[in-house]
């Protein structure tokens, strides 16, 4: 009997100390807050300098990429979970750059036949 | 009752592309240290992102196959402040405040894991604040292009989808942020009255000193964070 409940004393404290590794210093968040504040000016001086064409593109695609990265690996802590998970997450959604290829040009050929019925562009 | 990750340590030993390996192929738990909480909010996550890539897909995919004129986004969520026009200011605003808002969750997870109660709740009550002040910011915009005679099937500026898209993947971000919101309530709630800290588990807290809640409502708010990095980048940029 003493034995069980020094057993389920050390439960509760195995689980609350664990955390799965994910206590972070606060100055590491602050400096990824820093980041994306100025990632984000960025990508608005982009539309406020009217950049245009493939500039444009470009700059949105590489912005949005790091936000998103510094996002995903910092605040979800992406960075420091085991890579069995972070596969799992980050891997599935890479078969939407086929689903994106496939439409675009589907979207293409509609363009193309509207152009050709209609004739207005 | 054996301590809950008995038997993997030894996998847990394996690092790097070893240890992905040996995990998925240890005919034990693949997600080894992660409590099933946060292995269905990535879960949950997960299929949200389909969910969302869907519909930016779709917009994609309307966008490039009209004959009309896209409308100029950078036009059309222009704010006349005096005299002068600031191309996509609001939105750029929206963006600052939920990015803001996703610091102060981060925050409060650091908080939670130092079991600093009062911290916790005020930093997630904070992030509620700036999320609700979003969703606010949103109901404005949509009343400010209801007005305007933006509707799902027509528009004065331009390609017909425009509104369709508009409505379908802001008005389903805003949902989730909304979500969002009530969930940091109710949570900030929980810790305040220190239910982490009590013995045994209720409605979304395990007890015994266990803040990994807190840490898995993260996940789910830096997640809408993160998709209005898409959206701000394919919907208001573009």
């Amino acid at each position: 009997m003493a034995q069980l409940s020094q057993t389920a004393e050390a439960q509760p404290k195995a689980a609350s100390d664990d955390h799965g590794g994910q206590q972070h210093p606060i100055r590491l968040y602050l400096l990824v807050w820093g980041l994306l504040f100025l990632l984000s000016a960025a990508s608005y001086f982009v539309d406020y300098a009217g950049l245009q064409g493939l500039l444009r593109w470009s700059l949105i695609l590489i912005f949005m990429a790091l936000k998103a990265g510094l996002i995903i690996a910092v605040f979800m802590h992406m960075a420091w979970e085991r890579l069995a998970l972070s596969y799992a997450v980050l891997l599935p959604p890479l078969v939407l750059i086929g689903l994106l290829a496939i439409l675009l040009i589907e979207s293409d050929y509609t363009a193309a036949t509207r152009l050709v019925e209609f004739g207005t562009r | 009752m054996e301590h809950q990750f008995q038997g993997q340590e030894q996998t847990l030993q394996r690092q790097g592309h070893s240890g992905f390996a040996a995990d998925w192929s240890s005919d034990q738990r693949v997600f080894k240290r992660v409590s099933w909480g946060k292995a269905m909010m990535w879960v949950l996550l997960l299929s949200d992102t389909f969910v969302f890539a869907c519909f930016l897909v779709a917009y994609m995919t309307a966008r490039s196959s009209t004959t009309a004129e896209w409308p100029n986004t950078s036009e059309v969520f222009a704010l006349h402040i005096g005299h002068q026009n600031f191309p996509l200011l609001l939105i750029a605003i929206m963006t600052f405040v939920l990015i803001s808002s996703s610091g102060t969750m981060a925050m409060a997870v650091n908080s939670a894991y130092r079991k600093a109660r009062a911290p916790t709740a005020l930093l997630m009550l904070a992030t509620a604040a700036l999320g609700a002040a979003f969703v606010g910011m949103q109901a404005f915009e949509w009343t400010k292009l209801i007005s305007e005679g933006v509707r799902p099937w027509e528009n004065p500026w331009g390609a017909e989808q425009f509104g369709a898209s508009f409505f379908m993947i802001t008005g389903f971000h805003g949902t989730h942020v909304t979500i969002g919101v009530i969930f940091l309530v109710i949570m900030a709630r929980k810790v305040w009255r220190g239910d982490f800290d009590g013995i045994g588990r209720s409605w979304l807290s395990q007890g015994n000193g266990d803040y990994e809640g807190v840490e898995i409502m993260g996940l789910y708010w830096h997640f809408v964070d993160l998709v209005w990095v898409f959206i701000f980048a394919f919907f208001y940029l573009w």
